[in-house]
């Protein structure tokens, strides 16, 4: 691989640049307020915000590409000395894929599903190497063994659909290195990727940096991995930089209150407590007025900072930031102090789950009449759960691992093979959904991961929130509307939201209408499946928050799904841990997340990223993605690196108990610290 | 992919049968059979009674519905009410007749609706493309029956170029039916056109939309070499089956046009044959549509599965 020329000036140089639309009205509103902003050769910077500050917008700026409806009102991007917005169509082909290459957000949708992987990365050859034709196939494997991908050949002839979320990212990534790129834009590259995955790829990206030299410039609200392969970090707010440095000095104590905020949302494994929410929303494009954009939301705002836009000055650290208190800042707090954990909770079960076992594979016409039964091994097997009145139980494992799976199995939408499903220990609840009494839908909730899926685009708030009152309670007229505007201000929404339809809302709000809407039926048990995950840190923080002031007001329970891992150990006072639908650890969160370990939680757990330049993540196993669970023995032998031999292949591992209520199934006897019984 | 082709050519068969099914009790429940419109004013008493007898239609429902099955399972699709016909040749000449008429569009239509739709995306929200779909909304809207007069007012009353009223029997050579049937062929094109064209148009603007689309942009490939490499691939499988529904309608016979052109085709002959309460004619139009219905469409999905690797791949591994 040749090392592209350094040269002492800067590869990318955005200066005063906006970019805006035109409005119904005619009114240019801007979506980026003059940036300018600087990447030499071989660094990489971070550019982090919240949904719609418009940092994907900048990086695709940077190729020179905006999208349908966007202008550029003023500036200019240069590349290597090339005004970027000032070439014409072939010049811009030239470098575009080549010198400078994008790794979009999800490559599932932007590799064509019409070609070939290798024909895919062989385009971008023939338009960018140099290389002659006849070498091309050769090159492909080089790339897609460079990229970390087993079996190269079979990959090259594969269709994107046929490849797992992180490898379609690998192929993109090889893709990109096809042109030998002086510079790497990546917009998103691993959101909607495994915790495992993810890791991984950041490593392979950090890797390739540090190989090729080249420039990257990362797009992502994940300050974890911003932190894991970025030098410099800019964080934007409503189309601004409002604050510019080193990844340190943005990711340890930033000096500007909108950075503050974002930090002190992200849930962190070493945090005991609960994420702060960051109230309130951005103003949208052509909002901001003449005042700094953050206003609305800023703890420390004074009057001058009503009139005054700050400008970005550098201040003593060295750090670059637009806010006229840059000494008062270290005053707003990084973390939250709310500590969800520790409540007393009473002895009355709540839900109990008994050797549940669900399978997706239902015997067709066919097998039924010919009495063939699908030997298929079952999706998830073997769960026996017990959770209590208030109690929150946090399901975790990759994608794959069964726990929506297990959520539409207590919600009656996917009978289970067998087992039991019973509330309060004894009511044992039908396993389909239309043999169930209207109180016991009326007492499991389910809240999805899309709000704009769950909710029906066409009612309006009120409608939404009306339809359990109506049908649970009878309730009608004056009583109806009492009833709804409460459950809105449960949510802490307005009651003018009451005449909205659903599109109207921020995807946050609309995230707390669906939670109204469960919470509408006095639920005794609310199934939560990845219902933050769709969502900014700082509206998550806001969720969380909600969902713990919910059930210590109701003393509801929940079981509640996620693959982030500090997610759940913010909220659940007890945590299961699931692989290939089976339980591998299950007990207190603080003993999960303790020393004494399943492998795979380890597995889990050093994948997960901190917000934090010095953190080094600890990869122990591949992230190949199971299809299907092993037929016997230990679900995780295929990956486990602390795998004992034959016996984990052969015989499934027994539970073992180590502290009150704390099991692990697997075969080791060194997962325990010794003064354990 | 062989058992798929199977069950679905088995379900096809199924469909057919339950359509001479439900043609039959339709005819059953019309007041009315074959002899009182054929006798029309004199049918009662003995002429009535001794005209069923001659036709069996005094038979129990079922035992006639049986014997017309067993017939044209043999491929005897019987004789017409004055037994000087077979009604297989009846029809063959008539489905011949919509086969020229549907040929004609089908080979100026598809072409034609692919171009414009292809090029209107492309272009989208400029000159062409407002002129292109708003004649196509235009021509979608507007009834048949209005544009056919419209095209026979123009062409052959002021201009006098063709003849707009078809006055060759059903049954004479292909060659005397020009220039008369270029007329309805045009009307036809028009309509059919206009439909497919709005698919391809947004399936293509949807296609260009895609994040791959973009991407094969950043990656640098030439603007063409994106549409055709990565755009009109995918674009183009959605409207395989649109292509094959207006295929089916236009075989299925098309009774407005054939009417205000006076064409002998498939779809006056049901019509007539419908109100003479002609069971075995009916039957056997019905059978020919719901056969082209069936093939036409087992046809699209077979084509869609061939070109789309998603589908191809799944039926090749999943089973
Ligand atoms: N084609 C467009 N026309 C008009 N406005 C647009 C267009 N694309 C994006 N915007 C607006 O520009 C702003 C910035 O969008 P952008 O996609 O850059 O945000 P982002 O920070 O990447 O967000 P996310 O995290 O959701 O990807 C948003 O307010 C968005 O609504
Ligand atoms: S300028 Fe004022 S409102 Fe803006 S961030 Fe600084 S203190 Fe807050
Ligand atoms: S039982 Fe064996 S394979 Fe399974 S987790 Fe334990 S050591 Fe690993
Ligand atoms: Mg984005």
């Amino acid at each position: 691989m040749t090392t592209p020329p350094k040269s002492n000036g800067p590869i990318i140089a955005v200066d005063g640049l906006s970019v805006g639309f035109r409005s119904r009205a005619g009114a240019w509103l801007p979506v980026l307020r003059d940036i300018t902003l600087s990447v030499g050769a071989g660094e990489s910077i971070g550019l982090v915000g919240e949904s719609g500050s418009g940092k994907s917008t900048l990086a695709l700026a940077m190729m020179g590409y905006l999208k349908t409806g966007l202008h550029v009102l003023g500036g200019r991007v240069d590349f290597s000395g090339i005004d970027m917005f000032a070439q014409d169509r072939q010049s811009l082909e030239k470098v575009r894929g080549g010198r400078l290459a994008l790794i979009p957000q999800n490559s599932g949708q932007s590799l064509a599903p019409n070609l070939r992987v290798g024909a895919q990365i062989g385009e971008a050859l023939r338009l960018h190497s140099a290389l002659p034709e006849a070498r091309h196939a050769a090159r492909v494997l080089d790339l897609l063994t460079q990229v970390r991908l087993p079996d190269p050949a079979s990959i090259a002839r594969r269709y994107p659909h046929e490849l797992s979320g992180g490898q379609q990212q690998r192929v993109a990534i090889a893709m990109a290195l096809a042109g030998e790129p002086e510079a790497l834009l990546l917009d998103e590259p691993t959101t909607g990727l495994d915790v495992t995955t993810q890791a991984h790829i950041l490593e392979l990206l950090r890797d390739l940096a540090r190989e090729t030299g080249m420039a990257m410039v990362y797009v992502s609200h994940d300050l974890g991995a911003i932190a894991r392969v970025c030098d410099r970090v800019a964080v934007m707010y409503a189309g601004e930089v409002v604050l510019e440095g080193t990844a340190a000095q943005i990711l340890r104590d930033p000096s500007h209150p909108y950075a503050r905020g974002l930090l002190a949302s992200i849930p962190k494994l070493s945090d005991v407590c609960l994420p702060r929410a960051l109230d309130g929303r951005p103003p949208p494009p052509g909002g901001a007025g003449d005042g700094c954009a953050f206003v609305a939301r800023c703890a420390i705002a004074t009057e001058r900072c009503m009139v005054e836009r700050p400008d970005l000055s550098r201040i003593a650290d060295g750090a670059k930031t637009r806010c006229h208190l840059p000494q008062q800042v270290r005053s707003i707090p990084l973390s939250g102090e709310r500590n969800a954990q520790q409540r007393q909770l009473p002895a009355e079960l709540s839900l109990s789950l008994g050797d549940l076992a669900i399978s997706y594979a239902r015997a067709g016409l066919f097998e039924r009449l010919t009495g063939r039964d699908t030997a298929k091994v079952a999706t998830v097997d073997g769960i026996d759960i017990e959770l209590r009145q208030g109690e929150t139980l946090g399901l975790v494992g990759e994608s794959g691992s069964g726990k929506s799976t297990i959520l539409k199995s207590i919600a009656g939408l996917l009978p289970p093979l067998h087992g039991q499903i019973a509330l309060r220990g004894q009511d044992d609840l039908p396993p389909r959904v239309e043999d169930r009494s209207a109180k016991h839908l009326r007492d499991v909730q389910l809240i999805f991961q899309n709000p704009d899926e769950s909710l029906n685009p066409r009612q309006t708030i009120a409608q939404i929130l009306a339809q359990p009152l109506k049908l649970y309670f009878g309730l009608s007229g004056q009583a109806l509307i009492a009833r709804t505007t409460a459950l809105l201000a449960q949510v802490r929404l307005g009651a003018h939201y009451l005449e909205r339809l659903p599109s109207q809302l921020s995807g946050g709000e609309k995230q707390r209408v669906a939670v109204a809407r469960a919470f509408a039926a006095q639920p005794e048990l609310v199934l939560c499946d990845e219902i933050t995950s769709a969502l900014d840190v700082s509206v998550q923080a806001a969720v969380l928050e909600l969902l713990d002031d919910l059930r210590r007001d109701n003393g509801t329970s929940y079981i509640f799904v996620s693959h982030d891992l500090a997610v759940v150990k913010a909220l659940s006072d007890r945590v299961a841990v699931l692989y290939q639908g089976r339980l591998c650890e299950i007990g207190p969160t603080v003993d999960v997340y303790g020393p004494t370990a399943h492998p795979y939680t380890e597995v889990l757990l050093g994948a997960v990223l901190e917000p934090d330049p010095d953190f080094v993540p600890s990869l122990s196993a591949s992230d190949v993605v199971e299809q299907s669970p092993p037929a016997r023995g230990c679900p995780f032998q295929r990956r486990c690196p602390k795998r004992l031999g034959a016996i984990c292949d052969q015989t499934a591992p027994p539970p073992k108990t180590f502290a009150a209520g704390h099991t692990i199934w697997c075969h080791r006897d060194d997962l325990a610290a010794p003064q354990l019984s | 992919m062989l058992s798929m082709l199977m069950r679905r050519s088995a379900l096809g068969l199924i469909t057919v049968w339950l359509v001479s099914i439900i043609i039959f009790i339709g005819v059953e429940i019309l007041p009315g059979d074959a002899c009182t419109a054929f006798l029309e004013r004199e049918a009662q008493g003995l002429l009535l009674e001794n005209c069923r007898r001659d036709l069996g239609l005094d038979r129990p429902a079922w035992m006639r519905y049986g014997e017309w099955a067993a017939n044209a399972l043999s491929g005897n699709l019987g004789v017409s009410p004055d037994g000087q016909r077979q009604i297989s040749e009846l029809v063959g000449y008539r489905l011949r007749n919509t086969l020229l008429l549907a040929s004609g569009a089908i080979l100026c239509g598809i072409p034609l609706a692919l171009f414009l739709g292809i090029v209107a995306a492309l272009w989208r929200d400029r000159p062409f493309d407002i002129i292109v779909s708003t004649t196509a909304i235009a021509a979608m809207t507007i009834p048949e029956f209005v544009s056919a007069t419209l095209l026979i007012l123009i062409f052959s009353v002021w201009l006098g170029w063709v003849p707009g009223i078809v006055l060759t029997s059903s049954n004479a050579p292909l060659a005397e039916f020009f220039p008369e049937v270029l007329l309805p062929i045009a009307v036809l094109t028009l309509v059919m056109t206009a439909h497919i064209l709005r698919t391809v148009r947004s399936s293509v603007i949807e296609t260009l939309a895609s994040d791959y689309a973009q991407m094969a942009l950043l990656k640098g490939v030439p603007y063409w070499q994106m549409v055709f490499r990565h755009v009109l691939p995918n674009a183009l499988l959605p409207t395989i089956n649109v292509v094959a529904l207006t295929i089916a309608w236009l075989l299925g016979g098309v009774v407005v046009i054939e009417t205000v052109f006076n064409y002998p085709g498939l779809g006056r002959m049901m019509i007539d044959s419908i109100s003479d309460r002609d069971l075995p004619v009916t039957q056997a139009i019905a059978l020919i549509i719901a056969s082209v219905y069936v093939g036409v469409n087992l046809l699209a999905d077979l084509l869609t599965m061939v070109a789309n690797p998603r589908l191809r791949t799944a039926h090749l591994r999943g089973k």
